[in-house]
């Protein structure tokens, strides 16, 4: 027991480390970066206005890659939007200012249609997301206008080393079940967080409390903002932060990332929409091919092996994010 | 315990408006592309042309096609391709009426943090989507 604490308490550690360098790099790398004071590339742009193909080609080919990318987010575990926005930025001829816009539609959107069922079921937490919602909704909107007023070089080397990022944790970070919370800490304590939700598959009730709250908010603030910054969904986040640092157990961290992704997204969405970096030709076939490619998902996840799906979204994820980075350095146009 | 175990009543309110404005906000969204799509109303930008502007910086796209941001939409909305923003305005803002049904519900339960928090997140996100907050694009 004492050694599994331990080694929660090291993934914690480990994954506060991973966010915080990420987000350092995030954040320093548009004033150290040599692409800050660069414009978009105008070869690559033209190579693609200059495309043979009709208008409707894209926006098909969208729907379809949208579709798949629903059915492998499913089985691999992780949100829509982290697999969109690195894959339609890299291989799209979209640029990535309506690409993030998408993307946070595209998460927006799941996390709507997946919150109404959490919280009946008493998975989603409502107390527990609420307080983190308010501290990541207003971080969302202060990265959705850094992302929005940077240029695409500085935003693509940005996500490509975020997503390499999120490669690292999902590989590193294990998850726990069930991790234990000797004490809940006074600010859960005041805010009365705490829970009690029926495990199905051992028919037990499962008492819940978590700790490390304030670092937990503080985290959020961080995460909130890349949110906002890259368009991304911010599960991958949520879920560690919740389940390692705060100890809430594993069920309970995904339902209320899922349902705390409706509330961040939001106000990110609307940074987007009235910046006018929402293209519906783009929006509506994601949407639309993302939630039914989560249809099928769901039926098809009885059948595969979640741990070798994993690590196809792990390979995927790598490729996306290494073309956003040498997009954004100018290495592979 | 078994009181415990069920679904609080701000959270049952709370799914309850989720769950009607997704199912609306969704439904909009696809018959609003369908007419966009069938050219019953004309588009704003032809859809020929969209690939002149899709790799665009938003800036650019902005002034190449005559678009301004912000709430204008509201008065395009006899093009195909703005009334799309129907929907998706929909969906952003269906979070805002859940968290206005579950206000006066921690209010009577006397939650007066948890009231506040909501009250907060309520300004957050109308400030957000008022138009005041704007990138400054590059």
């Amino acid at each position: 027991m004492l050694l599994e604490t331990l080694q929660q308490k090291k993934q914690a550690a480990r994954f506060n480390k991973a966010l915080i360098l990420i987000f350092l790099f995030c954040l320093l790398y548009p004033l150290v970066g040599p692409a800050f004071a660069s414009t978009e590339s105008p070869a690559a742009a033209s190579a693609i206005v200059n495309s043979s193909m009709p208008w409707w080609s894209w926006p098909l080919i969208l729907f379809v890659v949208s579709f798949a990318l629903g059915i492998v987010a499913v089985l691999g575990g992780v949100g829509g939007g982290v697999l969109f926005v690195p894959i339609v930025g890299g291989f799209f001829p979209f640029h990535i200012d309506f690409v993030r816009g998408a993307g946070l539609l595209v998460a927006l959107s799941g996390a709507l249609a997946a919150g109404p069922g959490l919280l009946k079921k008493g998975m989603a937490d409502i107390r527990l997301a609420l307080p983190i919602a308010l501290i990541a909704s207003s971080c969302a909107i202060i990265g959705a206008m850094i992302g929005l007023a940077l240029s695409s070089d500085v935003v693509n080397t940005a996500l490509g080393a975020t997503i390499l990022g999120i490669v690292f944790i999902m590989l590193m970070a294990k998850k726990s079940e069930y991790p234990e919370v000797k004490q809940a800490d006074n600010l859960s304590t005041a805010l009365r967080i705490s829970g009690i939700y029926y495990e199905g598959s051992s028919g037990q009730e499962v008492n819940w409390k978590i700790h490390r709250t304030p670092q937990g908010l503080a985290l959020f603030v961080i995460i909130g903002v890349m949110a906002g910054m890259f368009g991304l969904g911010a599960g991958w986040a949520n879920v560690p932060a919740l389940n390692l640092l705060m100890g809430a157990p594993l069920k309970v961290s995904v339902a209320t990332s899922k349902f705390l992704l409706s509330i961040t997204d939001t106000s990110a969405a609307w940074i987007y929409v009235n910046t006018g970096a929402v293209l519906p030709m783009m929006v509506v076939p994601s949407i639309v091919g993302i939630m039914l490619g989560s249809i099928v998902g769901v039926r098809i996840l009885a059948k595969t092996k979640p741990t070798a799906v994993r690590y196809i979204v792990i390979v995927m994820l790598l490729f996306a994010g290494l073309r956003a980075l040498l997009k954004g350095l100018h290495i592979w146009n | 315990m078994k009181n415990r175990l069920k679904a609080t009543e701000e959270q049952l309110a709370y799914a309850k408006v989720l769950n009607l404005g997704m199912k609306i906000g969704l439904l909009a969204i696809i018959v609003t592309f369908i007419i966009y799509l069938s050219g019953i109303l004309p588009p704003h930008v032809p859809v020929n042309d969209l690939p002149k502007y899709w790799s665009m910086p938003v800036k650019t796209y902005l002034k190449a096609t005559g678009i301004h941001p912000g709430w204008w939409w509201i008065s395009m909305l006899g093009k195909g391709d703005f009334l799309n923003f129907i929907g998706i305005a929909f969906l952003a803002g269906v979070t805002i009426c859940c968290c206005l049904r579950i206000i006066p519900i921690f209010l009577r339960k006397k939650d007066t943090v948890y009231a506040t928090i909501v009250m907060l997140e309520v300004i957050v996100l109308a400030l957000a989507a008022s138009g005041i907050l704007k990138a400054g694009g590059h």
